[in-house]
Formats: C-alpha cells, sequence, structure tokens
C-alpha cells in the first residue's frame, strides 16, 4: 500500500551523491501490514524507501491488542491463567508456566517433583514445535513455499495430539495450577511421547537437510540483518536472538527454575547475528529440546502433582509484589504482579519477548531491500497476540 | 548487594539524590529502590556502569496506576483522663496521595544476577506526570516506555519518540488507569449483559 | 425439474441439471479464501489448510492474499477496534460474490476478551457474517464444517427470482461504511443495517 511519495529532504551542503542517485531524489514510503502475508499477522510496519533500499523503518503496534492485562486485574488470579494461554498462542504451555511460576514465587507454594518434571517436558514440547513451525514460515517468506511449513506442521500435529490427550484442547491447554499441574498424565501418554522423542531426531535430520545446505537459503540469510552482541544486550532482546549474537544467556542455566539443573543440555550459541544463525540457532535447540525430554521422561518420578498447600480459588496473596520469568521459546516471558491482598492482582503485566525483540527491527533492516526485511522479520519470531497482549 | 547498599552508595555517588527503599510483603520479599525523579538519569546510569552491579539488562518496564488512598491506622497514645496517664487508641487516618509510577526490573547479563527494582514517581495522576525517560540508558526501555505513555499517561522527558504505541493516533484516554471508565456501547435490548437480558435470566 | 424425475433419469444413465446448479456447484467448489489471519484462530486456519486436515479437498487451498482475488474472508481471531476499519476495508474491496466466515468466539462476539476496551464486540456490527464457527479456537474439523455449511448456502442460493442471492440484487450494497477511530472509540459503533442484536432465547 503505497501511501505517498514524498520529496527527498536535501540536507545542507550535500551534492546529491546518494546511491543510486538520479532516480533516488524522491522517498517511498511503504506501509507494510496490517494485512500483508509476510508479518506474521497484524503487525506494520511503515517503510521509508529509496529505491529498494530501507532508511528508516518504523514499526506500528496494536491491531491485536486485546486488553489482557485489563482483563487480568479484574479477574481472580486462577482466571487469568486461560488469558495466559492466548498470549503466544503457539506456546501456551510455556505462558502458563511462567503466570504459574510468578504466583508460586508470590504465594511460596512448592510444586511437587513429578509436576516440576511434567512442566520441563510441557515447556521442551512446546519449545519443538515452535521453533520448527517458525523455521517452516521463515523459510516460506524466502519463497519455500509449502514444502518446510508443511513438514513442521505434520510434526505439530504430533505433539498436538500429547497435548490434547493430556489436557483436553489442541492448542489453548489452560494445563499448569499454582503448585503444580491440573490433571495427571493419562495412561500411555509417556509412551506416546516417548515414541515422539525416538522419531524427533529422524525428523530434525530430515528438516535441517532439506534446505540447510541451499545456495538460495544461504545467499538469503547469510551476512542478513546483523545484530551485534553490544546493541542486542543494550536493547533488552532475549531467547534465541541473544544467544544468535553470541551472549551465552540462557535462564534455563542462569534462573535455574523448575528441576533444569537436573538435566545435561549445552546451549547453542551464534557468531554473527545475521539470519542464518538465528535459524541455526533454533534448528539447534531442537535437538537440546529432544535431549531434555529424553532424560525427562526417563527419570519421571512418581507422586502428588500439586502442592496440598495449594489454593486455587479465592486465592488472596499477601500484599507485596514479584517478577517471574522463563526462557520462553521466544525470549524471556515475564510477569510482574502487584498484589494488594485481594483476590484479582493490583497490577498484572506481561513482558513480551516478542515486543521487545523488535526494538531492534529498524537497526537491522537499515540499508536492507524490502525482501530482506521480510526475511529479517521472519527470524525474529514474534506472534502478535504477545507482542501486543 | 542489598538494597540498602546501593541505595547508599547512590546517595553517596549522586549529590543530592534521594533513594527510598520500598519494602515488600511477598514471599521473597524483595525490596525496592525508589528514585527521586530529578536524578533518577543518573541514578540509571550510576547502577548501570557500576564495577559490582553491572545492569545492563533491563527487562521489564510496568507502569502502575496508585489512586489516592486513604489509610487509616490504629495508634497507642498516652493521654490524660481525668488527671491519671492512661493508654489510649486512637483511629489516625492519612491521606496518600495518588501517583503514576514506573518500574524498571534490571538485570546483569555480564554478571548473571538481579533483579534490582528500580522505580520512579511522578508528582500526581492529573498534571505533573513527567519523569525522566531511562531510554538513553537501556534502549530496551524504548516500547515499553511507550507503551506506559500510551496507556497511563506518563510523559517520559527525553524519550527520542514519545507516541502511542497500541492504541491509534487521536485516542484520548489512557485506558489501563484505574478509573477509566469505557464509553457506553449499544449491545442492543436483548444482550444477555443488559438490564433486559438480566431480568430475563432472573425469571 | 422435479427431483424424482431427475433421479428416476441418473438410474438410468441420463444426467440431468440447470444452469443454475452448474454455475453454483462450480463456485461452491472453488472458494478462494483471503490470507487473512488475525489472532489465534489463524492458526487453526493455517493447521486446516496443512497435510492432516488438508482444506484442499474442498477446492479451497488457493489462499489468496490480495482480496481483489478473494471470494471469501475468515475473520479468524480477535477484531480490535484498531484492526476493525482494515478488515472492514478488506471486505469491500473483494469483488462480488463474496462469503465471510466469522471464525472462533472473538469475532463472532468478542469473546473472552469482550470486555477489553480495545475489542470490537463481534464483526457482525460492521460487515454481514455467513457462517459463525463458535470455539476457541475452533477446531480444524470446525472450520471443515463450517466451509461445508457455506458450500451448502453457496448451492443453495437462486440465481433469479425474487429469493435470488444478496449479491444480484442491485439494491443490496456490496461496500459497508467503513468505522473510524474516534477520541474514545470506533465511530460509529455500529452500522445498523448490518447487525443482529443477540437474542435471548428462553
Amino acid at each position: 500500500m503505497i501511501s505517498s511519495l514524498k520529496e527527498m529532504p536535501r540536507e545542507a551542503g550535500e551534492t546529491g551523491g546518494m546511491a543510486g542517485s538520479g532516480a533516488g531524489s524522491q522517498l517511498l514510503e511503504v506501509a507494510m501490514g496490517p494485512h500483508h502475508p509476510s508479518t506474521h499477522g497484524v503487525f506494520r510496519m511503515d517503510v521509508q524507501l529509496e529505491g529498494e533500499r530501507v532508511v528508516r523503518l518504523k514499526p506500528v503496534f496494536g491491531y491485536l491488542h486485546r486488553n489482557h492485562e485489563q482483563i487480568a486485574e479484574k479477574t481472580s488470579y486462577l482466571g487469568s491463567m486461560p488469558y495466559t494461554d492466548r498470549l503466544d498462542y503457539l506456546c501456551s504451555m510455556s505462558n502458563n508456566w511462567a503466570y504459574a511460576l510468578t504466583v508460586e514465587k508470590l504465594t511460596g507454594l512448592q510444586p511437587p517433583e513429578r509436576a516440576e518434571y511434567i512442566r520441563v517436558i510441557m515447556a521442551e514440547l512446546t519449545r519443538v514445535q515452535n521453533h520448527a513451525g517458525l523455521i517452516g514460515f521463515l523459510l516460506q517468506d524466502m519463497g519455500a513455499s509449502g514444502t518446510p511449513l508443511m513438514y513442521a506442521f505434520r510434526e505439530r500435529e504430533k505433539i498436538l495430539d500429547l497435548f490434547e490427550w493430556v489436557s483436553g484442547a489442541r492448542m489453548m491447554c489452560n494445563y499448569m495450577r499454582f503448585g503444580g499441574v491440573r490433571v495427571d498424565l493419562p495412561e500411555g501418554w509417556v509412551e506416546g511421547a516417548l515414541a515422539f522423542v525416538e522419531r524427533a531426531p529422524r525428523f530434525l535430520d530430515e528438516y535441517e537437510g532439506l534446505l540447510r545446505n541451499s545456495e538460495i537459503v544461504m545467499a538469503r540469510t547469510q551476512g542478513v540483518g546483523l545484530l551485534p552482541a553490544e546493541l542486542a544486550v543494550n536493547a533488552g532482546v532475549t531467547g534465541p536472538m541473544l544467544r544468535a549474537s553470541g551472549v551465552n544467556y540462557d535462564l534455563r542455566k542462569v534462573d535455574r527454575y523448575g528441576v533444569y539443573d537436573r538435566f545435561s543440555f549445552r546451549v547453542p550459541l551464534g557468531e554473527k547475528g545475521d539470519v542464518y544463525d538465528r535459524y541455526m540457532m533454533r534448528l539447534l535447540e531442537m535437538r537440546e529440546s529432544v535431549s531434555i525430554l529424553a532424560q525427562a521422561l526417563r527419570d519421571l518420578p512418581g507422586g502428588p502433582i500439586l502442592d496440598p498447600k495449594s489454593k486455587l480459588r479465592g486465592l488472596r496473596p499477601k500484599a507485596g509484589e514479584v517478577y517471574g520469568r522463563i526462557e520462553a521459546p521466544k525470549g524471556e516471558l515475564g510477569f510482574y504482579l502487584i498484589s494488594d491482598g485481594s483476590t484479582n492482582p493490583y497490577r498484572y503485566r506481561v513482558r513480551p519477548p516478542s515486543l521487545i525483540n523488535l526494538t531492534v527491527l529498524e537497526d537491522m533492516c537499515l540499508d536492507r531491500s524490502v525482501a530482506d526485511v521480510v526475511v529479517i522479520l521472519g527470524s525474529v519470531d514474534i506472534v502478535l497476540g504477545e507482542v501486543d497482549r | 548487594m542489598t538494597p540498602e547498599q546501593i541505595r547508599s552508595e547512590i546517595e553517596a555517588a549522586i549529590p543530592g539524590c534521594s533513594v527510598e527503599v520500598a519494602p515488600n510483603g511477598a514471599v521473597p520479599g524483595q525490596a525496592s529502590l525508589a528514585v527521586d525523579r530529578l536524578h533518577a538519569l543518573e541514578a540509571a546510569w550510576f547502577l548501570r556502569r557500576h564495577p559490582g552491579l553491572l545492569l545492563d539488562f533491563c527487562s521489564n518496564v510496568a507502569g502502575v496506576d496508585w489512586l489516592d488512598r486513604e489509610i487509616s491506622e490504629k495508634v497507642k497514645v498516652r493521654k490524660l483522663v481525668d488527671g491519671v496517664e492512661q493508654e489510649a487508641e486512637e483511629t489516625r487516618k492519612s491521606k496518600i496521595p495518588g501517583r503514576l509510577e514506573a518500574v524498571y526490573h534490571l538485570f546483569s547479563i555480564e554478571k548473571k544476577q538481579g533483579p534490582v527494582i528500580l522505580r520512579v514517581r511522578t508528582e500526581n495522576r492529573s498534571d505533573r506526570v513527567e519523569i525522566p525517560s531511562l531510554t538513553p540508558v537501556w534502549r530496551s526501555a524504548e516500547f515499553q516506555e511507550r507503551e506506559i505513555f500510551d496507556l497511563y499517561g506518563i510523559v517520559f522527558t527525553g524519550h527520542p519518540d514519545l507516541r502511542r504505541l497500541l492504541m491509534w493516533e487521536g485516542f484520548t484516554d489512557h485506558p489501563m488507569r484505574k478509573d477509566y471508565v469505557p464509553p457506553p456501547e449499544d449491545d442492543g435490548p436483548q444482550d444477555p449483559r443488559g438490564a433486559v437480558g438480566k431480568e430475563a435470566a432472573a425469571g | 425439474m422435479e427431483q424424482d424425475l431427475k433421479a428416476e433419469l441418473q438410474k438410468h444413465g441420463v444426467f440431468t441439471t440447470t444452469f443454475e446448479e452448474l454455475y453454483n456447484w462450480g463456485r461452491k467448489n472453488s472458494v478462494w479464501p483471503l490470507t487473512f489471519g488475525l489472532a489465534c484462530c489463524a492458526i487453526e486456519m493455517i493447521a486446516t489448510t496443512m497435510a492432516r486436515y488438508d482444506l484442499a479437498r474442498f477446492g479451497a487451498e488457493v489462499f489468496r492474499a490480495s482480496p481483489r482475488q478473494a471470494d471469501l474472508i475468515i475473520v479468524s481471531g480477535t477484531v480490535t477496534k484498531k484492526m476493525a476499519p482494515q478488515v472492514v476495508r478488506l471486505y469491500n474491496q473483494m469483488p462480488e460474490p463474496k462469503y465471510v466466515i466469522a471464525m472462533g468466539a472473538c469475532a463472532i462476539s468478542g469473546g473472552p476478551f469482550r470486555d477489553g476496551y480495545n475489542v470490537l464486540k463481534g464483526i457482525d456490527r460492521y460487515i454481514p457474517v455467513d457462517v459463525h464457527i463458535p470455539g476457541c479456537p475452533p477446531r480444524p474439523e470446525a472450520l471443515i464444517d463450517a466451509f461445508m455449511a457455506l458450500q451448502r448456502k453457496i448451492a443453495g442460493q437462486q440465481l433469479t427470482g425474487g429469493a435470488r442471492a444478496r449479491h444480484l440484487k442491485p439494491e443490496t450494497p456490496s461496500e459497508y461504511p467503513v468505522p473510524e477511530h474516534g477520541e474514545h472509540g470506533l465511530e460509529p459503533t455500529l452500522n445498523a443495517e448490518v447487525w443482529n442484536p443477540l437474542r435471548v432465547i428462553q
């Protein structure tokens, strides 16, 4: 959607020696989105172009601002749990966990061991399907239309079957509770999950081999969308994007929440922080997740699944505040709660990794072409439900 | 470092800066530092560069709206009743004026520590709502401060691009404030939540 | 032609049809939806087009990114007040005949987010909806079911006479007014010509 043509403002003393001069005397303003197939939802970028070259890019948010925070402040603590499913709607299990963890910190509940293991299993399954889906969308944005996404959704359906088996819903699981999980694993579930984990490396090999060595993918991704480590840290970028820039910061290792300290897994790190690194980061993280899954399913202890002190309805935490965070597939997902002693949180705030990872979008896209913007945005991994909340 | 230590270091390093340690009644109970708004930017730079803290990662910026509150507390006072000193209880009412607040959760990626919680408060909720932007220190605050400006109406001075983030330009309210009332919408005469619908549900 | 006679002829290997049936048969099996995802439901919409559920079996795998090439808009997700004008504009840009599926509780009524200050309480306040799918989000099977309901609706549309399809009547509009962003919300809050208010069913 071309909104306007503008005369390029000439700086004083400039002799017109711009790249591609002559025709380059006009700036083109393009609004990419909110309806655009490559924006992964209803995201909009106001791009200013000089020819094909991006000279300014301003993201515009709010097209999916569903007032999650305000609704949560008018609801009981437990009543917000199903809303967290709909934040990052690809990863409802991780969102549940982050919220449950925060309320547990606020009230001092301690989930039993079995619940902690189940949470790890659910979170890592979520990570696998999120990353697989993301790579599918990213390759689709580069023009590999259909095939990678079909592969990803084929595996995703298997994981969703596991989620549905345990929680009753494919996407909106609403599974975690303060101090544990809602129901125990049904009979045969562990075997089903193990069968998935056993087959997963074959899928990952297939998925990686599909296009990893493609010349086109390399040309479109290597050296594109560079994000220096210093900028990434300052801009609060987290998750695979931060690690692709070479910063070793994984909350599963730093905070050691849950029972992550009991598993041996590696944290992959990138070197350059380009789109290729971010793409490879997800492929490698999926392998580590599968390894964690195998360990967790092997060591899964028996016992109760909910802290006996847990009070779900009519929960009234003492007045105070707490910030809890986990390593969600997209980055640091945090919840900030202020309790005033009543049944509703006084302040309920979500720290959305997708939104804050977009802070650096303009820096990564400047001087690149429009086609690169699409790929760079694809590599950030955003879900608009979380960006706008 | 405890919040009290950080407070004394900030106050020693920045003359005139007053820091209040705000208590926290939750179970982990980490206290936060309320910095006065005139020196907030300096204090932020200090925290970021402090070699023992190196708070290079500003994770979360949240706006909070505190309404005017009236607190009544019972105080024991000694009174002279009929010439004899007696202990009596008296209820004292104190008014806490409302204010808006921006809360920053700071971590250190370098040292893998955190959080240190920083609070910057406005003078009131109506006309004096300016506080300095900390975006020059941590760029991650850029969008989050815009969001707070949008939803709470805190004006961050020194912010590079202070526009509404989520609502459209031309929207005049600050909908996350506690006293926000959305405009009435016509749900039709037979809306089950409306008057007619409630009647139908009752009988 | 009478249906009994038609069935009898078919037994003898004689197939008869009317121009209306043939035309609708072609239309219902080549619906091109708009590539238009709003929220969570969009993911289930994508899942519907993927290998397991395979919407292509119903002739609707050709998702088009441009409204000018699409016949069906699946409003898949929460319509916010910020997004509502764009949704109406996309609908207006689609050529006739065009159909609307409101997918999920949010698109129908605002769903769980109904109380939000930025959430539109149902897209049927501004554009006419042909099929509603309840659910949060509806399963892919539900979308397929809605799709088959739409196919039945298309197959049953008359091309002539007083009861002919909406898009063939010259007096029905093919474009609806686009709401505008006001100081406190959308203006107007609904289009009374389109909207059917909620009814209490005793």
